[in-house]
This record gives structure tokens, sequence and C-alpha cells, in this order.
């Protein structure tokens, strides 16, 4: 009876525990304010551990992620000063943005599918070029001098909420349906859980994985444009070590990096229970430094509770 | 059966051995002995508690109670290392060699000849071949073991346990993947470490080669000791029926079945394994796939079914054009492939039941953008009870299922897409006798209700006892086709090296 709720609200268990501990530790932690600014400072990563979460349940990863946010937000905001009215300008980046990190996602899922060669090396690969990409195009310079109204996208709030939380509320919520309504989320399980057997069964396994890579290149790219818009700036330098943050979240979520095991849901867990640490522990004063240790000693001991609960 | 006066001296006596899982008994107060120079066979179904004995005897887990006598002494055995210590060698089905290791190298694994620290290959190679030699085996002990033949692996698992001094050797499922010739070799070497005094226990799910190697049989069922009996005093017969614990009116059931129309034909088919392969299935017929392994039989299968590439050739399907690019295609137009290796190519394991027979048929199942799972599990829970899947539920994960009915999922999932043309390969690899009945008997159905049947199987009395025809294939060429009343085990072994 105590391991079948374990097995299912463990995460949920260990985050309400997470929280109590700092509620009771700092008075401010449970306001609305507070509440809200975790969510605001989780959304980036969150928004890309959701594409991760396709790429991982598909056996795969994609290392790419981190460099793509830095590259989209530099050429986003290029395009962003183009000598056109706001609007056309503003729809112009968003869309060469979001193009860009589709088109990455479908070069990796291509070398992946076609040329056999493993997911680690291509996006790593990748990784580095749209890194160098990134300061190729900006001479390695920030882009400055944005149109205020840019920052609103994801400095602005709809309701008195972020609005980088209600897009991550939105990606995981469709996200959620797709993996478990269609039929695209069941060959995503299908593939990371026996891609032989799966394409045997008559799935198309090419090209689910190619579209895997394209959601989780797509969404890195989302997350790129709300970051320059939250800092009104393109920083080639930005989401450095994305990708490690997120693989964490999705890891600490309970998806198997060894495929077909896993949720989006499980990634939002692990995504807050990553969020929460870090804001307590700025509440509470507590060095970066340190921050790093106790976040890495957490990762280590929420992956164990989840081999933990396997067995 | 009664137990038979030995004369040899006991080598290996257990007594009593019970083993306890949560909810089940898996051993209950077990007997078993071998004496020096013996092969005596462990029977039963998947369940029936062999591997449960022969783990503790490996001491790959702790028995709760009996003894284990080694020489008539007492011996503790609580751990692998102590298994291995007093003389005892396992060789399991999935082998435990590294393939990017050498013969030698495998053979010495763990225990490597050395000086001063460092491995003496000159030695280590010695005494893997004069290891091999004993056992009467060309192989180049510097060679890499992924480069060896199923076969061979097996020889250098079997040397590497002497190499240790076994005296008691285990072997599960050995012949599992060979051909007659390789089973013949293997038999030899057998024969061979019984004459030199080593005590063999060998677990096999083809009684017909029991008869041929072993000396005595234990046949074991729910975890308990149905009896011991010397194989010249017992029958196939008795055994099944003391292994499944009630008679089968035959082993393998057959109906009178009326062939149709043309169902499938092949012409001049050549792949990188096949050359010039044609042959055409009926509605409403059974057609067996002889030969040796690497004979193409898979092969043909694969290239069916649009899994493998095709470099010439045609297909029919009911009179129509048919060339499959991918299984999606071959599945769209009614083909449904069994594999031999269920839990490699064919289920998603760690998925339900309802979602592994559904996988094929999910674009039916979807109303507009989602899948309807209401209608799914309605649809699998049908299956389920059609071929009579024991499991808790349609939500069961397939991992925790017998091979049997692993089996029958699969074959759900080609029954929901409505197959017209459904070949098995292997069907029966690792399935227990009872469910094998059961298999046959939905083969037979099938094949009734006007689908064409092609069987791969490397064991012929199953292709003779369920087959209509049978089309043997000899190094990727179609060698001749015997009619269920011509077929015979000669005919088709001749037929299978006719170029060898």
């Amino acid at each position: 009876m105590l391991s079948k709720i374990l097995d299912r609200f463990g995460l949920g268990i260990a985050l309400a525990l997470e929280a109590i501990i700092f509620a009771v530790l700092s008075p401010y932690f449970f306001t609305t304010d507070n509440l809200l600014n975790v969510s605001l400072q989780i959304s980036i990563t969150a928004i890309i551990a959701v594409g991760m979460t396709f790429v991982i349940l598909t056996a795969g990863i994609d290392l790419s992620v981190g460099s793509l946010v830095a590259v989209v937000g530099v050429v986003s905001t290029i395009l962003l000063k183009a000598d056109f009215p706001f609007v056309l300008s503003l729809l112009l980046s968003l869309v060469a943005g979001i193009a860009l990190g589709t088109f990455s996602g479908s070069v990796a899922g291509a070398f992946i599918t076609r040329f056999n060669i493993s997911p680690f090396i291509v996006t790593l690969a990748l990784m580095t070029i749209w890194r160098g990409a990134a300061f190729v195009v900006t001479e390695g310079r920030p882009v400055w001098d944005l149109p205020e109204a840019f920052s609103l996208l994801g400095g602005g709030r709809t309701l008195g909420v972020p609005n980088p939380t209600i897009i991550m509320a939105v990606v995981f919520v469709l996200a959620h349906v797709v993996l478990n309504r269609t039929r695209f989320g069941r060959y995503v399980y299908a593939i990371g859980g026996n891609a032989e057997a799966a394409r045997l069964a008559g799935i198309n396994t090419r090209r689910v994985v190619t579209q895997v890579y394209m959601i989780s290149g797509s969404l890195s790219a989302l997350s790129g444009i709300l970051l320059a818009s939250r800092m009104n700036s393109g920083q080639p330098n930005s989401g450095l070590m994305y990708e490690l943050d997120v693989i964490a979240a999705v890891v600490v979520g309970g998806t198997s990096l060894f495929g077909g095991r896993g949720s989006v849901a499980g990634t939002f867990l692990g995504s807050m229970l990553i969020g929460v640490l870090r804001n307590g522990l700025n509440l509470l004063n507590v060095g970066s430094y340190v921050q790093q240790v106790v976040v890495g000693v957490v990762i280590l001991l929420a992956v164990l509770l989840d081999q933990w609960r396997k067995k | 059966m009664l137990d038979p006066p030995r004369t040899m001296s006991l080598i290996l006596e257990m007594q009593q051995m019970t083993k306890r899982y949560p909810g089940v008994l898996a051993l209950d107060r077990v007997d078993f002995s071998l004496s020096a120079g013996e092969v005596h066979a462990l029977a039963g179904e998947n369940g029936a508690g062999k591997s449960t004995l022969m783990k503790i005897l490996a001491g790959a887990i702790q028995k709760d109670g009996g003894e284990i006598l080694l020489d008539g002494q007492r011996t503790k055995i609580d751990s692998p290392h102590s298994s291995l210590k007093n003389g005892i060698g396992m060789i399991y089905q999935d082998f435990k060699l590294v393939p990017e290791l050498t013969v030698a190298e495998n053979i010495s694994l763990g225990n490597e000849p050395a000086h001063r620290g460092f491995i003496d290959f000159p030695q280590m190679q010695n005494t893997a071949r004069s290891i091999l030699e004993q056992l009467g085996e060309n192989i180049d002990p510097s060679v890499t073991v992924k480069t060896l033949s199923v076969a061979q692996r097996q020889i250098v698992e079997i040397a590497k346990a002497l190499s240790r001094k076994v005296r008691i050797l285990a072997l599960d499922e050995p012949t599992a993947s060979l051909t007659e010739q390789e089973i013949q070799n293997l038999f030899g070497v057998i024969r061979k470490l019984k004459s030199d005094g080593v005590g063999i226990i060998y677990i096999s799910h083809r009684l017909d080669e029991l008869f041929e190697i072993a000396d005595l049989i234990t046949v074991l069922r729910d975890g308990t000791v149905v009896g011991t009996s010397s194989l010249h005093e017992t029958n196939k017969a008795k055994l099944i029926q003391a292994m499944v614990g009630r008679s089968l009116e035959e082993e393998y059931p057959k109906i009178q079945l009326q062939r149709q129309n043309e169902l499938l034909s092949v012409e001049d088919l050549n792949t990188p394994k096949l050359k010039d392969v044609s042959m055409t299935l009926y509605r409403g017929e059974i057609l067996g796939l002889a030969g040796l392994v690497g004979a193409g039989r898979t092969e043909l299968a694969r290239a069916i079914f649009g899994a493998d590439r095709v470099h010439s050739g045609t297909m029919w399907l009911l009179q129509k054009a048919f060339t499959p690019r991918s299984p999606k295609d071959a599945i769209a137009a009614g083909i449904g492939l069994l594999t031999e290796d269920r839990n490699l190519q064919g289920l998603i394991l760690q998925m339900t039941l309802s979602e592994n027979i559904s996988l094929a048929s999910l674009q039916r199942l979807t109303q507009g953008l989602f899948i309807d799972r209401t209608k799914e599990k309605a649809a699998a829970g049908e299956f389920m009870r059609k071929l009579q899947i024991k499991a808790p539920s349609a939500e069961t994960v397939v991992d925790t299922l017998s091979g049997g009915n692993r089996q029958k999922v699969i074959l759900g999932r080609w029954l929901m897409t409505k197959s017209k043309v459904l070949i098995f390969d292997e069907p029966t690899v690792g399935i227990d006798v009872g469910v094998k009945y059961e298999i046959y008997n939905l083969i037979n159905q099938l094949a009734k209700d006007g689908v064409g049947i092609m069987v791969i199987s490397s064991d012929l009395p199953e292709l003779l006892g369920i087959c209509d025809r049978i089309a043997v294939l000899c190094d990727g060429r179609m060698t001749g086709t015997l009619s269920r009343k011509e077929a015979t085990q000669e005919k088709i072994l001749r037929l299978a090296t006719e170029f060898s």
C-alpha cells in the first residue's frame, strides 16, 4: 500500500515536503508573489524540458538546446531591429526563430535516423555549431536597443501571471495530451521501449524520431525568444549549460534515460522540485556555490528514490 | 515412476530443496541427485521450478530449506563464487561471453594465467587450445567471440567451464538455436564429458532429444518432483502427461483443411541472402519453411514483410502486384509477422497488454486527433478472451507475462489488423508443452478461417506435425516443396543440405 502511494505520488510528496520545510524556514516562501516568481524562474528551462522529455522517451538525448536558445535569441533580436513596422518585424522574428529551432531538430533527426549516428554525437556537434554561430553573427557582442514592446512578451504579465508561466502551462498541457491521447504519443513510447519491435509493428520510426527532435528544437527556440525578451537583448552566451539543467529536470521527474518510461507531468514536478529548491535556498541566503552542491545532491537523491521504487 | 537403483557414486545430492517467493512456493521439498558420468535431464513447464533449482545450485539465489551434499559432504553454496569453487558450472541460454574478447581470453576470463601481474598470453592460448582439442573442436582460440556461430559460442562456454575443473555441468536449453548437425556435435561433446566422469544436468523443452542423450529424467511440476525415471522405462506421452498433469491426445493436433485460392506468390526473389526464391501460399493452408539456421528462412519472411531490402523479384498478393517498402506497407496489405525473438522484435515490454495488441491498428482506433481508448480496451479485451491470454487484465504490463502468453499477445496484434497472411517464425520456442498445444490449435483455427499461414521452425517433428506442405531452403535457395504425405525428416534434411 505504502509502496503504491510512493510509486504514484513519490515526487509530489517530495515536492510538498520541500515546500513545507521552506515555508517553515522563511515566512515569504508561501506568498503568491514568491510562487509566481518560482514559476517564472523555471519557465524557460521547463519549456525546453518538455521537448527533452519527448526526446528522452525515445531513448535519445538533445545536447543542442542551450546553444539553440542563444542562436535563436540573437537571430530573432537582429530580425526585430529590421526596418519594418513593429508588428511585422515581431512576427518575422518569431517565425524565423522557431523555424531555425525546428530546422536544427530536423537536421539532428536526419543524421540520427538516416545515418545511424548516436543522438549524443549529433546533438553535441549541433551544440558547438549553434554556439559558434551565435558568436559569429553578433561578432561576440550582445544585440541591444530592441523595441520597448518586445520585452512585454517575456517580462509582462497577463491577469497578474507572468507571460512565460502561462506559455509554460500551455506547453505542458498540450504535451501531456499529445503523449497520452494521440497516436504520435503512443509511438514515442513504443519506439523508446523497443525501436525494432515498433518498426515491425508498422510504425514509421524514422519519421517519429525526427519529429521528436523537431519538437525539442522548436521549444528550445521558443525559450530562446522568451529569454531574449526577458533580458531585452540577444546574448550569444545565453543558455549556457541549459542542456544539463534540462536533462536533470527530466530525469528527476522519473523519465528513464533508456526510453519508453516517463511523463511530462513528471518533468513538471522535476522542474518544480529543482526550482523550489533554488528559490528556497535563495530566500535563506545560501550562497550560489553551496546551492550548486545542494542541487547536485538532491538530483542524486531523487534518482536514487526512483530506482528504489522501481524494485 | 520409480527411483531406479544406481551403482555409480552420487556426486551431487540436493535434498528437500525449498524456495519461497512472495506469494508462491517455487520449490517444495525437491530431491535431485546426480552421479559422475551421468546425464540427468530436468524437465517441466516454465515455472515448474527448474531454473530456481539451478539458480540455487549456481549460488545465484539462496535456498529457504534443504541440504546440498557434494560427494556426500554437506556443502554450503552461498554465492556464485562458492558454486564455481566447488566444481559446478552453469551454461545459460543467453551466454555470458564477452563478444569483443578472443576465445582464449573468454575461456580464462577472471582466471587469467599471469606472471608478476602481467597476463601470460601464450600460456592462455595453450590452455584454451588444449581444452578445445580435448573437446574435439576446431576453434581458433585467437579469434574474437563475436565472429563465432551460436553453436561455437556454446562450445566456448563449455570450454570455459572445463578450464575451472568443473565436475558438475548444467546446460539450460543448449540446443534452442542449433541446427541438427550442430546438435549432434554437441551431443558428441557431452558424451566425451560423460566418459571423463563429469556429471551433467540437462534442461530442455525438446523431449525427443532427451531420449537420445539423457540417462535419467526428473520431471518437475509446480515446484514439486513428479517423478524420476530412467529414459528406457518411459516414453514421450508419459513424460508430457507428467509435465502438464493431464494427458494430451497427441502432441500435434491436426485438422483437415480445405486449401482455397492462391493468396501470396513470390517469384525469383533476390536479396543479399536469397537467390531466385519462388513460392506460393494458398488461403486456408499451413505452409512450413524448413532449413538449417542461416538458410534464409527468416530472411524470406522479412522480405515478404517489407522489413529488409529486396534486390529483385516480384510478389503477388491476391493476384495484385505487391511491393512492400516497409513493414507498414506489408501490414496495410494484410501481412503479419510473429518474430522469433518475441522480446527483442515483437513486444514493447513496458507497455500494457492492450497497448501491445493495438499497436499496429491505432489508425483504425483513432477518432479525429485522439486514440479512442474505450474502443481500444474493448477490442484488446476481446482478443484476450478469444486467445485465452492469462493475465489479470488488459492493463497488465506484458513484462510480467509468460512466454506463451506473450506469443498470444503478438498473435492478437495481427488478428486485430485482420491479417490475411500470418508468418510464424519459431512459434513455440521457449513455450510450455500445454500452451504449445493451444498455439497449434489457434494456427489450425486461423487456417480454417481462410488465413494463409507460414511456419518457420527448426523443430522438424513440429513442422511435420502441423503443416500441409513443407518448403525447404538451403543456402538461400528453395530446394524443394514436400506435401504432408511425402514429407519425412530424412527427405527434409536431404533438401536442407543439398548444397553443403
